[in-house]
């Protein structure tokens, strides 16, 4: 389970969104669940995962809870960072 | 919009900080809708002074507000300010207070791209709604810049972004950043730079072994402020208490009524007494009589039905308790009665600007009529210049204010005239000057007394012989022929 936290329309959070949208169709088992929470609609969501910086990648049911900050430019290192091999198993 | 209404929105509100000669130092407070950066090193006081900014609008102008931590969780926050007796778990829950927690998360982080803090800025927003908050602290900016430390050009813009919008929705916002050292670069980062209004620094510096804290205002876009360095204290119960300087110069009044010294005979020679509102100052070397003259002015004010409160520095109790009964003036019944207290601290025992609020604290506590210190240079010994000049200015308009007469003493160091320090700075900061001398006259050593200055009377020029006996003191004929009473060179004032 992912959650990206966004902010309403802003260029990086909507490129955050087609990356991420991008890497989905690039497994080969997509079976993701993303929410999407824009943190101007729902701020007090983003008080309680502590969020300071959007677009924020949360994946947080791995043992280690982790954070990708930024507009997920770059797949590979996203991919690495969530401990994800490109064909969607979770490593 | 006619020429008048230009010059009432030019006037910027002010938001009190409540640090009551802080506020004189910015012309009566921060303005509202603004940001101050307040830069300091680690462990200057930033954060108790940020957070009594929030803590003094709830308690003391109904004003709501948000703590936005960067640094130590809440929880860590409100036990560290507990000491200084703000409740903020209570104000938490009265909806007074709200904090955004912004300290650093346990999880792994990793940035890729472009990023924003519009996270944080709905998180204060957000919270700003909730409580209906006035003021804004952030601290500290420094802990954040380094939390994203490798994009500093994204931070950069996105401080100067979030700074507007709080300041568009009209809170005034006080931020604190580090600083590396005492004397360089205003902050980290330069921080101040692109986000604040108004520049502050508190300074913890060691100066002869004895720590000095000061506050300084360095920038105030649009408005005037005082310029230089204020001393403060961190106090238990209290939190940052700054010491008030110059700016109380003009408020006071002045009174023409006079006071007696505690002796007939220097009444006469200042035309009539001491000034109710006036300090003078009692210069002599060791063993001229001047904790006599302090004796006799405590004296002279019970005996006139007034409370009278002495800070000794040099004696312990026994010793002022002692000399005051051999001249004939029983302290400690006037103590019993109610009507003096003896206050005896070794200088050393605190800071100057400690001994200046224990001195405040005392007689606003006992509401004396006149006030003693003997004496100034045992207090001079722990301070360096620059201290000791501002205690003078605060311990002087303090006096003033509270329209007391005050005595203090000086120690000159040579035994035959000569000037010490203290009167050099004090002499332009008292409204009179008693000096005591010994005075060679031919084979023998006698004393004299002479008025000095006495600001806004007449007063006799004359040097006066005094001798001292189990009675006290007693003034004699002048001499004629005396040598410099300044210089003590022999000079011959008969040609």
């Amino acid at each position: 389970m992912l959650r990206l936290y966004i902010a309403g329309n802003s260029a990086s959070s909507r490129r955050a969104e087609q990356n991420l949208d991008q890497l989905r169709k690039q497994m080969k088992r997509g079976e993701w669940k993303i929410e999407v929470i824009d943190v101007l609609l729902r701020p007090d969501l983003a008080e309680k995962a502590g969020i300071l910086a959007t677009p924020t990648l949360s994946y947080d049911l791995s043992p280690r809870p982790r954070r990708i900050i930024g507009d997920l430019s770059d797949t590979r290192r996203v991919l690495e960072f969530l401990g994800i091999e490109p064909n969607g198993e979770i490593a | 919009m006619n020429a008048v209404d230009v010059d009432t929105s030019e006037v910027l509100e002010r938001v009190q900080t409540g640090v009551k000669a802080f506020d004189e130092l910015v012309m009566g407070g921060l303005p509202r809708a603004r940001t101050t950066i307040v830069g300091g090193t680690p462990g200057s006081g930033k954060t108790v002074f940020a957070t009594q900014f929030l803590a003094h609008g709830i308690t003391m102008y109904g004003e709501t507000g948000v703590l936005v931590t960067f640094e130590e969780p809440p929880r860590d926050i409100e036990a560290n300010m507990r000491g200084f007796g703000w409740d903020l778990p209570r104000w938490r829950r009265e909806g007074k207070l709200a904090f955004v927690d912004a300290s650093p998360p346990a999880n792994d982080e990793m940035v890729v791209g472009d990023f924003d803090l519009s996270g944080l800025l709905s998180r204060i927003l957000h919270s700003v709604k909730t409580v209906g908050a006035r003021r804004v602290v952030l601290d500290s900016l420094t802990q954040l810049f380094d939390h994203f430390i490798g994009d500093p050009k994204i931070l950069r813009r996105e401080l100067f972004h979030i700074s507007n919008a709080l300041k568009q929705a009209g809170l005034t916002v006080l931020m604190t950043a580090e600083r590396n050292s005492e004397y360089g670069e205003i902050t980290r980062h330069r921080l101040e730079e692109f986000v604040a209004d108004n520049v502050v620094i508190l300074r913890n510096v060691l100066h002869r072994e004895k720590r000095r804290r000061t506050i300084e205002v360095l920038k105030m876009r649009g408005s005037h402020h005082a310029e230089g360095e204020a001393p403060f204290t961190l106090l238990a119960n209290q939190g940052v208490v700054a010491i008030p300087l110059s700016s109380l110069r003009l408020e006071q009044q002045s009174s023409m009524v006079r006071v007696t010294s505690g002796n007939r005979a220097i009444d006469d020679m200042c035309g009539g007494g001491f000034f109710r509102d006036s300090v003078t100052l009692v210069s002599g070397a060791t063993g001229t009589g001047k904790t006599l003259l302090v004796t006799n002015f405590l004296a002279g004010g019970v005996a006139a039905g007034e409370k009278a409160i002495l800070f000794g520095y040099e004696e312990s109790r026994g010793q002022l308790f002692r000399n005051a009964s051999g001249w004939g003036v029983d302290f400690a019944r006037m103590e019993e009665e109610g009507k003096l207290r003896v206050i005896c601290l070794y200088p050393e025992a605190q800071g100057l600007p400690d001994h200046l609020l224990t001195i405040q604290a005392l007689v606003d506590e006992f509401q004396p009529s006149r006030i003693a210190v003997d004496s100034l240079s045992a207090l001079e010994r722990i301070a360096p210049d620059t201290g000791f000049r501002e205690f003078l200015i605060s311990l002087t308009s303090f006096i003033k204010k509270r329209e007391i007469a005050g005595l203090c003493t000086a120690t000159s160091k040579s035994l035959v005239g000569g000037q010490s320090a203290s009167e050099q700075h004090i002499s332009t900061l008292t409204d009179s000057i008693i000096l005591l001398r010994y005075i060679q006259e031919q084979d023998t050593m006698h004393r004299g007394l002479m008025v000095l200055k006495m600001r806004g009377s007449e007063h006799a020029k004359e040097i006066r012989r005094f001798t001292i006996d189990g009675a006290g003191m007693h003034l004699g004929e002048p001499f004629r022929h005396a040598p410099s009473v300044f210089s003590g060179n022999d000079g011959d004032y008969t040609r």
